[in-house]
């Protein structure tokens, strides 16, 4: 893809200004780093940070009938989300393959929102599409929105000194709050292991929210972060990347995701097969691991073994900041995705002993 | 950005001192800015003969392997251990306590493709 057909979120010449490395990304040119990877991954474990995620798609589905009709193309309950709330789930094909994850908002009691990944946004909405219900409208709002994360133990302090002294969302909740007379939609979500929030508004609007976010973190220590601190920030917590831990070869179950699948609710594409799955049993999981000796840290696409013999494929892998060590994840045979297994990564030609650690990698206290 | 007049350098961001018919060889201060946090640096073998543009080494930052090439044909007398304890070193003392390795210069004559501290920095901009 060459760079005239990549796109820019609304915040790139921000980025330019603070000096960003740029790169390719699911179709995006994105920050990957502004200072160093290591230490915007710590700000947000010490203190807060920000994230771009403008090119995260956002879909709107509305009608007296949309959540009844997300409920057949969605895995997790849909019924059981309130408005003002949002829940984790999968969108899957009929062979229970993920096409995406995604976070689903009950904005209105007939109006969700649906936040997917960048680089799925036009196959989900083509997907969804397909599937429409009669009296379901959807709309891909995802060139109208900005949207930032941001993360870190000093959020508490941030929000209120972005929103006043006002109360966080609860857990998953998304509630309206206006920012220098911008409207935002701020929901206490994110993809870090730390206490955040993920805003979405306008896009005309994301220069000047991006700048008050960090004017007024400032005091706390808050840094922009790019994609780099973001992946091992999510890696340290397990939590699946789509394109690389999930794919339309794996389901859900096996990812071991299934506390966002809802098998006794009413029909949904997909679980016929996922019913199936469970009854016969798993046959792979995906395991997290961490190098074990001194070595390189784990790529994705290199090789594991087990007792000599090629086990599978690493699909996430870096040097964990905060751990100091090479962590990362790959589909393994049941009996090896167990913790305390010992498997080998194959690095340049060597092999790397690594042993399976239960998830999450980073424990925190 | 660092670039002593002293050196010589390739155009894949190494640093080149002259030691008599040896070389020492690191990763410019460019290069170390442009991997930021390295994390791990894969030696080279003392006593392997490596061909002029061959990988030599890998440096690994958080997001990336980096190969290292050797600026021209010989063979490894050091590799700078220090590094598997501290690869921050390449940050940190790019120029000195993080050089990666020695090597015995097949034919000094090759030297002279390399590039002097002007040309380095033209071609960093």
């Amino acid at each position: 893809m060459s760079d005239a057909e990549q796109k820019k979120t609304p915040l790139y010449e921000e980025h330019v200004k603070l000096g960003a490395k740029i790169i390719p990304f699911g179709g995006w040119v994105m920050p990957v780093q502004y200072t160093s990877i290591k230490e915007e991954h710590l700000a947000v474990r010490n203190a807060v940070g920000v994230f771009d995620i403008s090119h995260m798609g956002e879909l709107v589905a509305s009608g007296p009938q949309a959540g009844e009709w997300l409920n057949t193309m969605l895995t997790n309950n849909i019924t059981k989300l309130a408005v003002g709330s949002g829940q984790y789930t999968f969108l899957l094909n009929d062979d229970a393959g993920i096409i995406d994850d995604l976070i689903v908002y009950r904005i209105e009691e007939e109006k969700f929102l649906l936040v997917v990944n960048a680089s799925r946004i036009e196959e989900d909405f083509a997907w969804m599409e397909e599937h429409l219900a009669l009296d379901v409208r959807l709309q891909n709002e995802s060139d109208r929105y900005a949207g930032l994360a941001i993360q870190g133990p000093r959020i508490g302090e941030l929000f209120a000194a972005l929103f006043g002294a006002t109360e966080m969302p609860a857990r998953n909740q998304i509630v309206q709050f206006s920012l220098d007379g911008t409207k935002l939609w701020v929901a206490r979500t994110g993809y870090t292991g730390e206490d955040g929030i993920e805003v979405f508004f306008a896009a005309e609007d994301a220069a000047q929210v991006w700048n008050a976010v960090l004017e007024r973190g400032q005091s706390l220590g808050i840094r922009a972060c790019g994609l780099g601190a973001r992946d091992t920030l999510r890696l340290e917590m397990c939590y699946p990347l789509n394109g690389s831990d999930l794919s339309p070869k794996h389901n859900p179950l096996e990812a071991g995701l299934g506390f966002f699948v809802d098998l006794t609710k009413s029909e949904f594409t997909g679980c016929a097969k996922l019913k199936l799955v469970k009854e016969e049993g798993l046959m792979r999981r995906l395991a997290a691991f961490k190098m074990t000796g001194q070595g390189p840290p784990p790529r994705p696409h290199y090789r594991v073994f087990r007792n000599g013999a090629d086990a599978g494929e690493v699909t996430s892998g870096t040097l964990s900041p905060s751990l100091g060590y090479g962590i990362g994840m790959a589909y393994l045979d049941c009996p090896i995705a167990r913790p305390g297994e010992e498997i080998e990564i194959e690095i340049r030609g060597q092999k790397f002993p690594a042993t399976i650690e239960k998830k999450p990698l980073l424990k925190k206290s | 950005m660092n670039v002593p007049d002293d050196l010589l350098y390739t155009e894949s961001h190494e640093w080149v001192r002259r030691e008599d018919d040896k070389i020492r060889v690191g990763i410019t201060d460019h290069a170390q800015a442009e991997l930021t946090d390295v994390v791990y640096v894969e030696l080279p073998k003392v006593g392997a003969v490596h061909e002029a543009r061959s990988t030599i080494a890998v440096v690994e930052s958080v997001k990336a392997a980096s190969d290292i090439y050797a600026p021209v044909k010989g063979t490894v007398l050091e590799a700078n251990k220090a590094l598997q304890t501290d690869p921050a070193l390449l940050n940190t003392d790019p120029y000195g306590e993080g050089w990666i390795y020695v090597l015995q210069v097949d034919d000094a004559e090759q030297l002279k493709n390399l590039k002097d501290a002007a040309a380095y920095r033209a071609a960093i901009g």
